[in-house]
């Protein structure tokens, strides 16, 4: 949905504007390895545990397709959004590995 | 976009994100449960009990035909689409597909018993000397590469068209799961039901979310159809897909609308589902093939 | 080949009631396969039903009309054991024909 890509783009911009994280004042290819190799392994993780997000995929992809255009900071701020989705999507698998008995009919 | 407006659709990102953390953490006390023993006979009881209960009105062999028996305006859609159903072309193209003979002379006919006439109610079943559960899909497949044929893609096509005149050869007759008494069954069984009621993808959904706490009613523009009776009439031709789709396509892209990345059509996970879900409709006829909007 | 056009009519009293169900991809130009390429439009243009040489029903269609259209209508007179032609024309020059007896 539109908005979530707005959002991640605005969190781009954020990120830039308020001046307070490693990521903005311009990231480097070097930030951006280094945030896709966390997003990336969390993804593999998740998808170990057999639950892997499509949005998850969609944001690896969209930082990828941003460092290829030599934007580090898109890059970077996507890749991040990547891992928190991914570290998500870990979660969920966990948790409901006992919550799924609450949804059970008896 | 000014910085407020930037600060607000940034922050409702990672707010939904930790709302969706937060709805996982609330809900993560199960109930005490019993021994944990798994008992499929009062599994299917309370899931029967459970939808009649909701809908009183329906007589059980109702519950198969999904949304048109839950909604007036939807059941005289059905009844018209049933003088014409849509799904025609794929089934005599199943006919003639089944009948054809391998390379190698032999035919479907040939792995399947009572050359497959009649059968799809038994499907799927536990194979004790492979410790696996085995759908339709997987055996049609199956007969043809043990055949020296190339197996067909899961999700449409000759797949459905198959298992389409398959359901049609059965129609009327009840589901009869069988979960022989061995602890791989067992344990298939419980695999899939606790997929049915496991939450996945970013939509945080699980099939009991539609089919267990909404069935009647809507997401989006769709009915929901009840779990009970959901296998039956498959395989569907599906106006949303203007075509035939199988058991494995239904579960692939009802992962991708909630966001979860689908696993492969027939992975284990996927046939311990249709295995928990055909059980607990034994009893309800075959329908197939369907129709649905 | 077999017919692409399936149907039914059925005459009570003075009206027949028609069913059709056509087998046709109905593509509209609009869609991409998989390789990104626009599949082709490929549509019914015509559709005509006629009974005792007189058009009785004929549909215009466009891209707009979905794949494996279902068509239904009644219309007055026809007898049973009379015959009903149904034909169809496409955008690509295609066509069929098919008559069947009036129930």
């Amino acid at each position: 949905m539109s908005g979530i890509r707005t959002s991640i783009l605005s969190l781009a911009a954020l990120l830039q504007m308020a001046g307070a994280t490693s990521v903005l004042a311009a990231s480097s290819e070097a930030d951006f390895k280094a945030a896709f190799a966390a997003a990336e392994a969390a993804n593999k993780e998740a998808g170990a545990l057999r639950n892997q997000w499509t949005v998850t995929a969609a944001a690896l992809a969209g930082a990828k397709k941003a460092a290829e255009k030599g934007d580090f900071d898109l890059a970077t701020a996507q890749s991040k959004e990547a891992e928190a989705l991914a570290k998500a999507s870990i979660y969920q698998a966990t948790s409901e590995k006992q919550a799924w008995k609450a949804l059970e009919i008896r | 976009m000014n910085v407020r407006s930037a600060i607000h659709v940034a922050s409702a990102a990672v707010f939904s994100a930790t709302l969706a953390l937060a709805t996982l953490a609330l809900t993560a006390t199960p109930p005490a449960t019993a021994a944990d023993t798994i008992d499929p006979v009062a599994d299917a009881k309370a899931f029967q009990k459970y939808f009649t209960t909701k809908f009183p009105k329906l007589k059980l062999e109702d519950f198969v035909n999904g949304p048109y028996s839950m909604d007036e305006g939807m059941h005289r859609q059905w009844e018209e689409k049933e003088q014409f159903p849509p799904y025609e072309f794929s089934l005599d193209m199943g006919k003639e597909l089944f009948a054809k003979p391998f390379k190698n002379g032999k035919s479907f006919a040939d792995c399947f018993a009572n050359g497959g006439i009649g059968i799809r109610q038994n499907y799927p079943y536990f194979d004790e000397k492979e410790g696996k559960v085995v759908t339709l899909e997987l055996a049609l497949n199956r007969c043809r590469e043990a055949n020296g044929e190339a197996p067909f893609s899961y999700v449409k096509d000759e797949m459905a068209a198959l298992t389409a005149y398959m359901a049609f050869t059965s129609r009327g007759k009840p589901f009869d799961i069988k979960i022989p008494n061995d602890p791989r069954a067992l344990a298939a069984y419980q695999n899939g039901k606790q997929y049915f009621y496991t939450r996945r993808g970013q939509l945080n959904f699980s099939c009991a979310t539609c089919h267990v706490q909404s069935p009647g009613e809507r997401i989006r523009a769709e009915v929901l159809a009840p779990a009970l009776g959901l296998l039956n009439a498959m395989p569907i031709y599906r106006s949303e897909w203007s075509g035939m789709g199988t058991i494995s396509r239904r579960f692939t892209t009802c992962n991708s609308q909630i966001r979860g990345v689908p696993l492969e059509p027939q992975a284990d996970e996927y046939r311990d589902l249709e295995y928990y879900l055909s059980y607990v409709s034994n009893g309800l006829p075959i329908s197939g093939p369907g129709a649905r909007p | 080949m077999a017919s692409t056009i399936r149907v039914r009519a059925t005459a009570s009293g003075e009206t027949t009631e028609v069913q059709a169900l056509i087998q046709h991809p109905m593509d509209s130009g609009f869609v991409k396969d998989a390789k990104g390429e626009i599949i082709p439009p490929h549509f019914i243009r015509e559709l005509t039903f006629e009974y005792d040489g007189k058009s009785v029903f004929v549909a215009d269609w466009g891209a707009a009309v979905s794949k494996d259209p279902y068509v239904k209508f009644s219309f007055k007179g026809g007898k049973k054991g009379e015959d009903l032609k149904i034909s169809w024309v496409d955008n690509q020059g295609q066509s069929d024909t098919t008559t069947a007896k009036i129930q």
